[in-house]
Order: structure tokens, then C-alpha cells, then sequence
């Protein structure tokens, strides 16, 4: 194997066992979002999508590079906003108690 | 500045987006931090992808019109798409949406490795180690797009919830991979030299694979209940990473192999975490077939009991003038979407002075953690909301358990050996001085067993579907 090919898997083992520890100890509550976290992350793969965009050559490898990256995107733009979206929600906690006190007349009249 | 200048601030850039995504990531692990931590993640990807775009751009011959054309049009349809789903999609739907994500993620790191392929194949670049890279991103990229459209189609109700067994289904399944180790090995040896197959035959074998892999997704997730999606989401999340890391290993991207190792093995972890929390082994949850009232005959000491039926104005009257209410929200409140109804029912309860709390089981909604966001949603004060572990002591000395659209997780036969839902956690409903039921039949849950807390002479049961039934209470109570 090439050297280059060494050092990739080193970085490959190594990454895993980041990903193992990093993170051992999630509440319940963030498991939903933090699965959804992870999965915007893979969206990286649109980094690929972008690299066979460039080097493609043929009316096949273009199309599978468009396909790719229209994936791609859809990953990444989706998976963070709707990720950003679940905290949004845990993340008002405070001010939520005072705001849904508030909001209650107007609430409970149109719903 | 020289090509080899540029190469190097844009590998230090992918190499910052790494990190960007660890540490994200680890910030997710507390509610404080989370959202920081979804932004630096966040940052770290526009970086990633910009110094990319840089790199593409100031590298020798540049990027072509035609190139530019499929990088920015793919990129605005892609992103456009995604961006309205995840803005639009209401939270109860929040799941199929990220396992759609996850499937388009998938396909697209095997349409990378296939792209890879079918570049190198015949040329002097073919070898080995391509070979099996290309074979393994092609594999698990198809079986995660495939297998997390049909989780996505079983979620959103395209296809049925219910486990469906077609016989020989897993004789199937099993050919399929066979079919798949078998291309694998054959692309192995002829990248290396040991198996004399023409460019033209490789490619068929490729395709072969492709096929393979979509088909095994599906025969994999079709026999899987609804109820354990969640954790078959979870798990495909992970190969998914796993998938993008090959893609990265195909076209020698150390941001793909790093990004795509930390959510393999993080996303493994927490599909075990998952599976904890149900009690279930992952091996358990793909052998399929849980649930869905069929096969599973429950072991159960008949709850000969009678069952006690109880209309509106009776439980308004036992919740208005209890002094503390636990309620225990449940899959059946996030199918009905009643989590405004429920918070308005609680506010007009604390408005009587009554202290009410909410009991979450760790599985409570359709995903772990899906309970809280809906909740929070609906504008539920989040001191409220109780972990199991926290509540459960409480039940002794709560008036009412008011449980709406939960099942399994309430069913004190968890208690026993001997029942399909033996050792899972369960929250003490049945040790409160009363309970209402709201559940519209006497149907059984996932586990396919009856719920002893229902024929237990505590219990009324309001038979309604968990908004008309909240709305009705809610009404009672204003009366009373």
C-alpha cells in the first residue's frame, strides 16, 4: 500500500475512535437532534460531489456528478436548518415559561 | 501564489471543518451548547465546501463552463430543495425528513465511488485497494438510500408501518448480499490482475452490485416494524458516514474520510444508546418481524379484568380538583399532533392550582428525544417536562396519571420475565392513586400484548382520539 493510502487509514482509524468518545454521555432528549447533527455532517460528501463535478469528461459522469451534488446540497442545507430548528426549540427553555404565560388568552382562542 | 501554497490553506481548511464538526458534535451532547455546537458544525461545512470551490477554481485549467454549470445549478436545486422541506416540515414529520436527508446522503457518496470507478476502470489507476473502496462506498451508499427511503415511506405512512414478511423474504435478502460479496470479490481480482475480466464486464458487475445493494435496503428495512425506526434510522445514519468515508477514501479526500469515520462510529454509538433505551438488541431490531399483533402471542397472565370506561366530565372532575396531575404523553399524541391541545388542558389545570408534570419516557414519540421537541413546540415550560428517572418516584404520590397515546411504555408486565416487553424501563403509571387513559380502542401496541394498567381498577379509560379527547376534557374541565 502506498504511503498515502497508510496515512488515510491512519486518519480513518483514528477519526472512529473520536467518534466513539465523542459522545458518550447524551441525554435522551438529544438523541433526535444529535442523530440529525450527524447526519448534516456525512453531507460532506458534498466536497466529493464537487471534486468528480470538476473532473468530469463525459455526458455520463457529468449526470452522475449533477445528481450527486443536487444530493449533496439537499444533505447538508436540509440537514442543518432542520437540526437548527429542533435546538431552537430547546434552546428558548427560559424565556419559553414566561412566553407561554403570556401568549395563553391568545393561544387557547385559536387553536 | 503557487498550486502547492493553495493545495495546503485548503487541506488546513478541510482540516479545520473537521474539527469544527468534533467539537460540534460534542457540544450537541448538552442542551446548553447544542445549538452553538449545530452552528460551528455548521461553519465548519461552508468553510469545507468554500475553500473546495477555491481549490477547483485556482487549480490548473480551472473549472469548466459545463463544470460550473452542474456545481452551481446541482448546489441551488439541492439546497434549494432541502432548505423549504426543512423549513416547512411540520415537527411530527421531523423524522421521515431526516432519514430522507440521510438517504440522499447516501446516494450520493455511492454515486461518487461509481463516478470513481467507472473513470479508473481499465486504466493503469485500477488497482486493488480502489477496487475495494469503490465496491464498499458503492454498496453501502445503495443500501442506506434505498433502505432509508422505505424507513422515510414507513414513517410518513407510504408504506405500511406493520412489518411485512413476504416468504422467503430473507432467502432474498440473503441472495442479495451474496450477489454483492460476490461482485466485490470478482472487481478485487480483476483490479488485481488474478481474474482476466474486460473493462466492459467489470462495469456489468458494478451494476450488478448497484442493484444488489438498493434491492438488500429494502428487503432489510420492509420486515422492520414502525415502531423501531428510529434505531433503523439511526443505524443507517451511521453507515452513511461510513459510506462517505469510503467515497473519501476513493477520491484520496481526508475531509470525507474524517467526517464520514466520526458519524459512522458516533452514529453506531448512538444506535446503541437507542436500542438501550427499548431494551432491544440492534441485531434483535433487524432480525425484524416485532410487534404488529401478529406472530407474538403474549405470554401474559391474562388481564381477565374488566375494563372501566369513563366519560369526559368524570375525569374533568378527578383532574380539576386533584392537587397533582403527572401526564404521560405517548406515539398516539404525536400522531394526533394534540401537543397544543395537551399544554392548553395543562394551563387550565395550573390555572386551578393543580401541579401538573409530564412523565417522558426515553422513547416516548416516534423518536428518542421527539417527545421533548414536540412539547417544546407547543410551548411547554421546560421544568416540566421529567426524565423517567426523575418522575417515577413521584407516581406514589400523584392524584392522576393522565396518560394520552402511550402504550407499551406504560405496561406493568415490563415488571415480569416471560413477555415481550420484559426488563424494558417502564414508567410507574400504575402506582398513581388514579389513572385516565385517553386511547382510541382497546388496541395493542407495538409489542402486540395487552396492557395490564388497563384493566387495573385505578384506571378509566377515555376511548377517543387524543385530540378530540383533550379538546372534550378540556371543555369539561372549563365547566366544572
Amino acid at each position: 500500500m502506498s504511503p498515502e493510502l497508510l496515512s488515510s487509514l491512519a486518519i480513518f482509524v483514528l477519526a472512529i475512535l473520536v467518534g466513539f468518545e465523542v459522545i458518550s454521555k447524551v441525554p435522551a432528549t438529544l438523541h433526535t437532534p444529535l442523530m440529525s447533527g450527524a447526519n448534516s455532517i456525512h453531507g460532506i460528501v458534498l466536497v466529493g460531489a464537487m471534486l468528480i463535478a470538476a473532473s468530469a469528461d463525459s455526458p455520463l459522469s457529468y449526470t452522475l456528478a449533477f445528481v450527486a451534488m443536487v444530493f449533496g446540497a439537499a444533505n447538508v442545507v436540509g440537514g442543518y436548518v432542520v437540526t437548527d430548528r429542533m435546538l431552537q426549540m430547546f434552546r428558548k427553555k427560559p424565556a419559553a415559561a414566561k412566553a407561554g404565560s403570556e401568549g395563553r388568552p391568545g393561544a387557547s382562542g385559536n387553536a | 501564489m503557487s498550486q502547492e501554497w493553495i493545495y495546503t490553506i485548503v487541506f488546513l481548511a478541510w482540516l479545520a471543518g473537521a474539527a469544527a464538526f468534533v467539537i460540534g458534535l460534542h457540544q450537541m451532547n448538552s442542551p446548553a451548547t447544542a445549538r452553538d455546537g449545530n452552528r460551528l458544525s455548521a461553519g465548519g461545512m461552508t468553510l469545507a465546501v468554500a475553500t473546495t470551490l477555491l481549490y477547483l477554481i485556482t487549480r490548473e485549467g480551472g473549472l469548466n463552463l459545463t463544470a460550473w454549470a452542474i456545481i452551481v445549478v446541482g448546489f441551488a436545486i439541492g439546497g434549494g430543495l432541502g432548505l423549504y422541506l426543512a423549513r416547512t416540515v411540520k415537527m411530527t414529520a421531523m423524522p421521515q425528513l431526516v432519514s430522507l436527508f440521510n438517504a440522499v446522503g447516501g446516494g450520493a457518496a455511492a454515486l461518487v465511488a461509481i463516478d470513481d470507478y467507472l473513470k479508473v476502470v481499465g486504466t493503469a489507476e485500477e488497482n486493488v485497494t480502489t477496487a475495494i473502496f469503490v465496491v464498499l462506498g458503492v454498496v453501502i451508499g445503495c443500501v442506506t438510500f434505498s433502505g432509508s427511503l422505505i424507513a422515510s415511506g414507513k414513517l410518513q405512512g407510504l408504506v405500511s408501518g406493520k412489518p411485512i414478511i413476504v416468504p422467503g423474504g430473507r432467502i432474498l435478502t440473503s441472495l442479495f448480499a451474496l450477489v454483492a460479496l460476490g461482485g466485490f470479490v470478482v472487481l478485487v481480482l480483476a483490479a488485481g490482475g488474478a481474474l482476466t475480466f474486460d473493462t466492459t464486464a467489470r462495469t456489468v458487475v458494478l451494476f450488478a452490485i448497484i442493484a444488489a445493494g438498493l434491492l438488500f435496503g429494502i428487503t432489510m428495512v420492509l420486515p422492520i416494524g414502525g415502531a423501531d425506526m428510529p434505531v433503523v434510522i439511526s443505524l443507517l445514519n451511521s453507515f452513511t458516514g461510513t459510506a462517505a468515508a469510503m467515497a473519501g477514501f476513493v477520491i484520496s479526500n481526508p475531509v470525507l474520510i474524517i467526517s464520514g469515520a466520526l458519524v459512522g462510529a458516533s452514529g453506531g454509538i448512538l444506535t446503541k444508546l437507542m436500542a438501550d433505551a427499548m431494551n432491544r438488541s440492534i441485531m434483535n431490531i433487524i432480525a425484524g418481524g416485532f410487534g404488529g399483533g401478529e406472530g407474538v402471542v403474549g405470554a401474559v397472565a391474562g388481564p381477565g379484568g374488566t375494563v372501566r370506561e369513563i366519560s369526559p366530565d368524570d375525569a374533568a372532575i378527578q383532574l380539576a380538583y386533584a392537587s397533582s396531575v403527572i401526564i404521560v404523553p405517548g406515539y398516539g399524541l404525536a400522531v394526533a399532533q394534540a401537543q397544543h391541545a395537551l399544554r392548553e388542558l395543562a394551563e387550565q389545570l395550573e390555572s386551578r392550582g393543580v401541579d401538573v408534570k409530564y412523565a417522558i419516557h426515553p422513547v416516548a414519540g416516534r423518536m428518542p428525544g421527539h417527545m421533548n421537541v414536540l412539547l417544546a413546540e407547543a410551548n411547554v415550560p421546560y421544568p416540566q417536562l421529567k426524565e423517567m428517572e426523575e418522575i417515577n418516584p413521584e407516581f406514589e404520590r400523584c392524584d392522576v396519571a393522565l396518560v394520552v397515546g402511550a402504550n407499551d411504555v406504560t405496561n406493568p408486565a415490563a415488571r415480569r420475565p416471560g413477555t415481550p416487553i420484559s426488563g424494558m424501563p417502564i414508567l410507574d403509571v400504575d402506582k398513581a392513586k388514579s389513572i385516565i387513559v385517553i386511547k382510541r380502542s382497546m388496541g395493542r401496541g407495538y409489542a402486540g400484548i395487552d396492557n395490564e394498567l388497563y384493566t387495573n381498577p385505578k384506571t378509566g379509560m377515555l376511548f377517543a382520539d387524543a385530540k378530540e379527547g383533550l379538546a372534550a376534557l378540556l371543555a369539561a374541565v372549563k365547566q366544572v
